[in-house]
């Protein structure tokens, strides 16, 4: 359809005309945050919002991350994760292990039949209660993150930054990387404007915040 | 039926008849139904959906008003996101190639469509290839816009709404009402009703709390999501240096999508490209708390193309243009394609409050629809049919300005309604036979240019202040000028005019001190 393309873009700027001006933007907004990354005080507002989403958060160290999610799990039969999940996490889980990869993913029906699913994240926004997940072999493929009703997202406290900016920041050096920015378990307000959680996406999003 | 001086009507339809009574019924999802004075006349008759409605916007305005109050700098947000939109307009068929580059790049495919039926074919025949007869949707502006679903439905191809508001303005065959929330105008009661009557599987206990609702569509969908072949969705954003498309929703319906389905096709408004992938990071502030009220939408997905192993293997975009290059070319109009669709404007209005959307007969309601629907469809301009009732949709306000206030991108709506009421004025400059309105302006314009006339003028509004009486106000006035009272109370004339009371300070002169007095 190059007609239509050549069609269009003539059109706009035709549309233009002779004033095809340089549109100054100014950048007045916040790009850092006042609190520190990985700061008590950044971790602290961000498990606000992410309580306010009715997302459930759990503390652990670095020795505890594996029992803490074991816990978590525990009454599902199987758990997906992605293959490149910290195997030191991975210790004395109770249900059947399931790995998933691009190179060997797992079928939606095997997804939708798992438990849960734990994955790691790429970085997370305080001031939104914002996880992004950016696909690498930490993190998995979408659909491990969606089709399971259980997502255990296992976050180090140094991945936690104030605000948007600084998180997007992160990502914008690798911007073709499948991107989800989650903040909370799924949610509609179609219904008078009041929100339930819990719709297509998982219903439970636990936060295991290592320190 | 009362006389609007001046306004159009050549809208005809007749509504049709849905599980939850009459619902309009739409040939052009840009152009239905009676013209704004009209529809707006019926729709305050609907008490239970002016109660929907204020129930709905208000609780939806205290959150927005709380999340973006906690934001110390909001108004540089503002700045940024309609500078950016700004560079966007001035800047558009380069951003658009280079969005059409780096998507190709990443092994998607890029289609032009000029119009609604060239996407629609579009989109039919990438679904005929694939022998798909049923797709799965993720909710989309652009493809209410372009009765996406209703030429699917004629090529014997079944469109899913998987968003539940949408979802529930599908199985009703209504229209939207709402840019965010499409079924704003209907309460959980309808939609218990709605669910009981329309969709497959619905437990016969099914109780009216969103909770419940939410769970039946659910249930509803998760088979459909599970087997999709191929979807199709909008785009909130497109990132021209990236070629990432993102899409912004809340239920998860939009992942289920964009993600297991081997083919997916997204719609995009050519206005809708952005130039770098950090100005996410404003737009990523700006549209939830202004949309939904939220500090964040629930989930947010971006992807670039084509990623091996992972999601669509098979990706189109399709830009479209339908009218936008035409707002494009009014240079004051332009500014209505800054919208991100987040229907603050809407919810701030105390129009769209009381009549609700489908008053607008358009899609596109409430402020920004008023604006931007005559935009792309050329109301009152020489393009479009004559008489055509978009043209009365700038009409459909107060000017009070709350939407300008609330819109994140800066849009002077009130400006640009002010703009297209002159540009309708204009465009009916010709006619043959003149209005009322046209007498009685041409009848004021010849009294206000001359002293005397307008003295003598001001001596006769004294029968007024006897109609008046004690109430203080005229309610009605005989023809023609009833034309004016018809909706509204004319205040009686002051006891004394501003010049004779001049006279009286001044001793009888004319009025030539004041420059010297004020010098």
């Amino acid at each position: 359809m190059s007609d239509a393309r050549t069609q269009i873009l003539g059109r706009a700027r035709e549309a233009l005309g002779a004033d095809e001006l340089d549109v100054p933007v100014p950048r007045e907004y916040r790009v850092t945050g006042d609190l520190a990354p990985g700061s008590d005080d950044v971790v602290d507002l961000l498990v606000d919002r992410l309580v306010d989403y009715r997302a459930t958060v759990h503390h652990a160290t670095t020795p505890t991350v594996a029992e803490t999610v074991a816990a978590l799990i525990a009454d599902a039969r199987t758990v997906v994760v992605p293959t490149g999940l910290d195997v030191a996490w991975r210790a004395d889980w109770v249900p059947e292990v399931l790995e998933d990869s691009r190179e060997e993913p797992l079928d939606v029906a095997t997804l939708d039949a798992a438990g849960a699913v734990v994955t790691a994240a790429r970085v997370a926004c305080a001031d939104t209660g914002t996880i992004l997940l950016d696909g690498e072999p930490d993190q998995g493929r979408r659909a491990i993150t969606l089709v399971p009703d259980v997502h255990v997202c296992v976050l180090r406290a140094d991945q936690v930054v104030h605000l948007l900016p600084e998180a997007i920041r992160m990502l914008a050096p690798h911007p073709a990387r499948p991107i989800t920015w989650i903040s909370g378990p799924s949610a509609t307000s179609d219904i008078e404007l009041s929100r339930v959680e819990g719709v297509h996406g998982p219903r439970t999003l636990h936060v295991v915040i290592v320190r | 039926m009362s006389t609007f001086l001046g306004l159009p009507r050549h809208r005809s339809s007749t509504p049709e008849e849905g599980p939850l009574g009459p619902v309009p019924h739409a040939d052009d999802p840009l152009r239905w139904g009676d013209p704004f004075p009209v529809a707006a006349r019926r729709a305050l008759d609907d008490a239970q959906m002016r109660r929907n409605l204020g129930h709905a916007t208000s609780t939806i305005r205290d959150k927005r008003a709380s999340v973006v109050g906690e934001v110390p700098d909001w108004e540089a947000l503002r700045d940024t996101g309609s500078a950016v939109k700004g560079d966007v307009m001035a800047r558009l068929p380069e951003l658009l190639a280079q969005l059409e580059e780096n998507v190709t790049a990443r092994g998607g495919t890029v289609h032009w469509a000029r119009d609604a039926d060239e996407a629609n074919a579009i989109v039919t025949r990438i679904a005929r290839e694939r022998a798909v007869d049923e797709i799965v949707k993720v909710k989309s502006m652009a493809t209410q816009e372009i009765g996406l679903n209703e030429a699917l439905a004629e090529a014997g191809i079944a469109a899913v709404e998987t968003d539940l508001a949408e979802l529930i303005v599908q199985l009703s065959e209504d229209m939207p009402s709402h840019i965010l929330v499409p079924a704003i105008h209907r309460n959980r009661e309808e939609i218990r009703r709605l669910f009981l009557a329309r969709m497959e599987g619905a437990p016969d206990d099914l109780g009216d709390a969103p909770r419940e609702l939410a769970e039946a569509a659910r249930v509803h969908l998760r088979r459909k999501f599970l087997s999709a072949r191929m979807a199709v969705s909008g785009a909130n954003f497109g990132v021209a240096d990236s070629g990432t498309l993102t899409v912004v929703e809340s239920e998860g319906n939009g992942r289920m999508c964009l993600t297991l389905p081997e083919t997916l096709v997204t719609v995009m408004g050519i206005e809708k490209v952005v130039p770098t992938f950090t100005d996410l990071e404003v737009f990523g502030q700006l549209l939830p708390r202004s949309s939904t009220g939220e500090r964040m939408n629930p989930y947010t997905s971006l992807w670039t193309g084509v990623t091996p192993g992972d999601g669509p293997q098979d990706f189109h975009l399709i830009l479209l243009d339908n009218g936008r290059t035409r707002a494009l070319a009014d240079d004051v109009g332009r500014a209505a394609l800054h919208c991100i669709r987040c229907s603050a404007c809407l919810n701030v209005c105390p129009v769209y409050e009381r009549v609700g959307g489908h008053a607008y007969g358009s899609v596109y309601p409430g402020p920004i629809g008023a604006v931007l629907t005559p935009l792309l469809t050329g109301a009152g301009t020489e393009d479009a049919p004559h008489g055509d009732a978009n043209a009365s949709l700038p009409y459909a306000s107060t000017l009070c300005g709350a939407c300008f206030d609330a819109c994140p991108v800066k849009i002077d709506i009130p400006s640009l309604l002010v703009h297209l009421r002159a540009r309708d004025v204009d465009s009916r400059r010709e006619r043959t036979v003149p209005t009322g309105w046209d007498g009685a302006m041409k009848a004021a314009s010849w009294v206000m240019s001359d002293g005397a006339r307008l003295g003598r003028a001001e001596k006769g509004t004294a029968a007024l202040r006897v109609l008046a009486g004690r109430k203080g106000y005229v309610g009605t006035l005989p023809p023609p000028m009833s034309a004016w009272t018809a909706s509204r109370d004319l205040p009686a004339p002051p006891r004394q005019s501003f010049r004779d009371w001049w006279a009286d300070e001044h001793d009888g002169n004319d009025g030539d001190g004041a420059a010297e007095e004020n010098a």
